[in-house]
């Protein structure tokens, strides 16, 4: 069998802000297609930047990121956000359309024929476990929850090879966040994409990350898969480890 | 004669004043928004401006109204009717609240939305003109009201350069220490005023984006 292909690879990535402040520095990994990377990090550390230097959102100071075998500068970047769905926190669902327009909006642009997009939104509201009417809501209409749903459905919607996601279940209270979670990893099970995955919560990269870069002022500390993460040796890695082993440790009764 | 009588006999001369006057600020708002709502895009493209863009449009609105009508006089093409000193003068005025309200409709979108659209992949165009200009088109239209009540008040002024309006009647009514001739003009530009802000305050409420109440 030939190696799995690589969907996305740092060779040597620096970022540097206007004001001269370096916010990655050396970054180099590889993300075999429909692999979920996590890159875990404390708030800082320069993950959200990695994530945004892949859609193109920024660009690179030093080296390059090749997505599908290109580098991100010789790709178009409205063509290389159409790759690469775009999953955030803050969610960002257009208040002044219904969910189905938001959920309809890329495949829209891109000429889709009408009962096809109809379908398509039909299709992913079912795949992120949403009932068909909500189709017909406001985003102020909805829970949490159902947001984050919609905003997944939305960053699906043209079938990107490619899944962004930046702290998309943060804002969730904890047991909404573990149903979305388990369903996120059914879902990618089913649908074989490759993921990025933003986090500061060592829990969630274990769940779902496939492999877990650790980054910390903005070098990667290390990379590896989940289970060379649990048996590393690394001090820093072995710290985020203790928070929660020391919080499962308290678990049940004594 | 009092306000009643002179509005009963002078019907005609009152209502043709007043299409005047809705002519001239009905004319001059439609030029500052066609120039008013891209200068308050392009300001938030290029934050350099900004500063200069607002500033010049702020200075502007100190100049005393009278005074702006009187300096219009000399502009060639513009000098030659009164009427064209009146609506360049008017759309002067109406372009600050223009600019400023396109200007903050547009950077209050919140940014997480932008960043999503960005992400998903519109262009600019795509991203101006189906998420922010959709969002922002509520606080325009508050620009654009501002702009009109304003404008319909300082058309009276301009009758002393000559070019009608309800104004006329004001004017008339000074000289003639006749407080019934000045209601004449005074009252129906106040109606005037009142009715653009209801109607265009409640179709500022329409294009509000729904949220939460």
């Amino acid at each position: 069998m030939q190696p799995a292909e690589t969907a996305i690879a740092f060779h040597a990535v620096g970022y540097q802000l206007p004001n001269g402040r370096e916010v990655l520095h050396d970054l180099s990994f590889e993300i075999p297609t429909g692999e979920i990377l996590v890159l875990l990090g404390r708030s800082g550390s320069g993950k959200t930047t990695a994530l945004k230097l892949v859609n193109r959102l920024l660009e690179p100071s030093r080296g390059q990121i090749m997505v599908r075998g290109r580098s991100t500068r010789d790709w178009d970047a409205i063509e290389l956000r159409r790759h690469t769905g775009y999953a955030i926190q803050e969610v960002g669902l257009f208040p002044h359309y219904r969910v189905s327009r938001n959920i309809a909006l890329v495949p829209e642009i891109e000429h889709w024929p009408k009962p096809r997009i109809s379908e398509r939104v039909a299709e992913l509201l079912k795949l992120v476990g949403l009932r068909a009417e909500i189709a017909e809501r406001y985003p102020h209409q909805l829970s949490g929850g159902q947001r984050q749903r919609v905003g997944v459905a939305r960053a699906l919607a043209a079938d990107p090879p490619i899944l962004l996601m930046d702290e998309p279940f943060g804002a969730l209270d904890p047991l909404t966040r573990a149903d979305l979670q388990h369903e996120f990893l059914s879902l990618q099970q089913k649908l074989n994409k490759t993921v990025v995955f933003v986090t500061h919560d060592v829990r969630e990269a274990l769940l779902l990350g496939t492999r877990i870069a650790l980054l910390e002022e903005g070098k990667l500390v290390s990379c590896q898969s989940r289970d060379a993460f649990l048996n590393s040796s690394d001090p820093l890695v072995r710290r985020y480890l203790e928070t929660f082993s020391e919080i499962s440790g308290k678990r049940g009764p004594a | 004669m009092n306000f009643y009588d002179f509005l009963t006999q002078n019907k005609l001369e009152v209502a043709s004043l007043a299409l005047e006057h809705l002519w001239m600020v009905g004319l001059s708002t439609l030029f500052a928004v066609a120039i008013g709502i891209p200068l308050g895009i392009l300001i938030t493209r290029k934050p350099r401006l900004h500063n200069p863009v607002i500033a010049t449009a702020n200075v502007i609105q100190t100049i005393p109204s009278l005074a702006l009508f009187g300096f219009l006089l000399p502009a060639p093409w513009f000098g030659d009717r009164a009427g064209r000193i009146a609506i360049l003068a008017l759309m002067l005025y109406a372009l600050l609240p223009l600019i400023r309200n396109t200007y903050t409709g547009i950077k209050s979108v919140d940014p997480g939305v932008v960043e999503a659209a960005r992400g998903m992949g519109l262009t600019d165009r795509q991203l101006l003109f189906k998420v922010e200009l959709p969002l922002a088109a509520s606080v325009i239209l508050a620009g654009i009201r501002i702009a009109v009540v304003i404008s319909v008040g300082l058309a009276t002024i301009a009758a002393a350069v000559g070019a009608g309006g309800l104004g006329e009647l004001i004017f008339r009514g000074l000289a003639m220490v006749n407080n019934g001739v000045i209601l004449a003009g005074a009252v129906p530009a106040a109606i005037m005023a009142l009715l653009a802000d209801l109607l265009l305050g409640w179709l500022e409420r329409r294009l509000a984006p729904p949220r939460a109440a």
